[in-house]
């Protein structure tokens, strides 16, 4: 179907996919707001929440539902357009990222091949670093624009600690692409899918990703942007109602997503292990394939999610100090060690 | 007038105002905010030509990094309250004239050449992918390559020399 040049059919296919992508995020942080209420409460010998619904499973329509409906405040000495700014980018960087990520196998449907990825740009894994180092700008536009100390003072601590951990998880991605040889996201996939997985090869590159995964998501114990001891809440302290519930969010599709990259850089993204895809294809259907290869990429996601929340509630935070000393002085050097390495072998095996 | 064109017309009209946003907003912030969109409108430029590396890459540099650092200046010294100092008026006429000889120049420059026939062009040539750029780099431009690696290691060096001083 062509009208003015444009296949319509394609950019349908494409909206419908972009649409299911952003309220699975959505649906999932949702549901992780509930997780971490529930690990936490398994980890600490309680029930925790068991009020709404069975099991508690309303709980996060109750607290999406008074965080709506709360008063909003915009603070009258601060900058209105960057106040409202700061939690949409904070929002919209967060699921930018989900463009790039192959979550399933090909789809077949009507005799149209339906790629399981919104866009795989030939500079995909790049693209995926663009849009994590812009997500300080939510964090710093929010925390500056409230007119407050403290908030000004998390909102620089948060981008200084993203800037700084972005260059090791630079420098550990760099590894990941010298195996593959391409920085699109869906060739990196297939190649673990015909072969071994990266954590194979790459095991230090992996613990440095996810070390600077856990920084750039500002989760413990590198929480120190909302260290409420010491800053009260942290970079959206003046914020209520929903632009809190906003930033909130925020964190946990940054963890999702960040727990989707990791599988599919590392772990062989929406690969089955131990299964043949192309002969359980004959058997029961291109379609049905693609969606056990996504529901695979799922239970690989939230095993990470699951990870970050057991880490939140067993290790205490770090000191600024620290982090940064472990940023500059551990994990750099460690993460050029590790190019290096694999260049070398890289180069040895060829010749 | 195809869509290219159109999304020609649309990121020029973007990256003209949000250009003049930097130079005429009073507080600096904004002025960062409006160089940010600058870049991004030329990086989607850079996109219709083909050429994605020099896109994200423009976007990872300048508006990950460096602008970044520009806010972080900004907003550790708290510029925006500062009030604007009175500039001799014989100093703003001249810069007015300065900066317009350059603009006539650019324009003088750029009327005659070969990218006013084609602005876009959208999936043709492949000079810009990382592959053939990389190609390139590393054959017949080794050797500017590698004096502007040199230079960043010693731009390095030197804001290591100037952080230790204390």
């Amino acid at each position: 179907m062509y009208l003015l040049a444009i296949d319509w059919i394609f950019i349908i296919e494409k909206l419908v996919l972009i649409a299911a992508i952003v309220t699975l995020s959505m649906v999932v942080a949702m549901y992780a707001t509930y997780g971490e209420r529930k690990v936490a409460a398994f980890i600490q010998d309680r029930i925790g929440p068991n009020r709404a619904g069975p099991l508690g499973l309303l709980q996060p329509l109750a607290d999406g539902g008074k965080l709506f409906f709360k008063e909003e405040i915009i603070p009258l000495a601060s900058s209105k357009f960057l106040f409202i700014l700061g939690p949409l980018l904070a929002m919209v960087t967060a699921l930018l990222t989900s463009a790039v990520i192959p979550w399933g196998a090909t789809m077949n449907i009507g005799n149209r091949q339906v790629p399981l990825q919104v866009a795989d740009v030939n500079i995909g894994i790049l693209y995926v670093f663009g849009v994590v180092s812009l997500g300080v700008y939510g964090i710093m536009l929010g925390g500056w624009a409230s007119n407050n100390k403290f908030s000004l003072l998390a909102a620089i601590r948060g981008a200084s600690q993203m800037v700084s951990y972005e260059l090791a998880m630079g420098l550990s991605l760099i590894a990941v692409l010298m195996l593959t040889g391409s920085l699109q996201m869906s060739v990196i996939v297939g190649e673990q899918y015909n072969s071994v997985w990266n954590i194979v090869y790459q095991p230090i590159g992996f613990i440095i990703f996810f070390i600077c995964a856990l920084a750039e998501t500002n989760r413990t114990p590198f929480d120190l942007p909302e260290a409420e001891n010491e800053l009260n809440f942290g970079y959206h302290q003046e914020y209520s109602s929903m632009k809190l519930g906003f930033y909130l969010f925020a964190e946990y599709i940054n963890m999702f997503i960040s727990g989707v990259i990791m599988a599919t850089l590392y772990f062989g993204g929406y690969d089955i292990p131990f299964v043949n895809e192309v002969s359980l294809a004959q058997h029961i259907g291109e379609n049905w394939v693609a969606l056990l290869t996504f529901l695979t990429l799922m239970a690989k996601a939230l095993f990470f999610v699951f990870v970050f929340m057991w880490i939140r509630w067993t290790i205490p935070r770090f000191r600024f100090d620290q982090l940064m000393h472990l940023g500059w002085k551990r994990l750099i050097p460690l993460a050029l060690a590790n190019m290096i390495i694999t260049a070398l072998v890289i180069l040895w095996l060829k010749k | 007038m195809n869509i290219t064109q159109l999304l020609f017309w649309i990121l020029t009209v973007i990256a003209i105002g949000s250009a003049l946003m930097i130079v005429t907003s009073k507080n600096p912030v904004y002025s960062v905010l409006g160089l940010i969109v600058t870049f991004f409108a030329i990086s989607g430029h850079y996109i219709l030509m083909n050429a994605q590396f020099l896109a994200i890459v423009n976007i990872i540099v300048y508006a990950g990094a460096i602008m970044v650092l520009f806010l972080f200046v900004i907003m550790l010294m708290n510029l925006s309250r500062a009030t604007e100092t009175l500039k001799n008026k014989w100093l703003q006429i001249v810069g007015a004239i300065a900066g317009s000889c350059l603009f006539l120049v650019l324009v003088a420059a750029l009327k005659n050449t070969e990218v006013k026939k084609n602005l876009v062009e959208m999936g043709t040539g492949d000079i810009g992918l990382v592959k053939s750029l990389g190609r390139e780099l590393f054959t017949t431009f080794v050797i500017p390559f590698e004096i502007s690696s040199v230079l960043f290691l010693s731009a390095m060096i030197g804001s290591v020399v100037i952080g230790k001083k204390e």
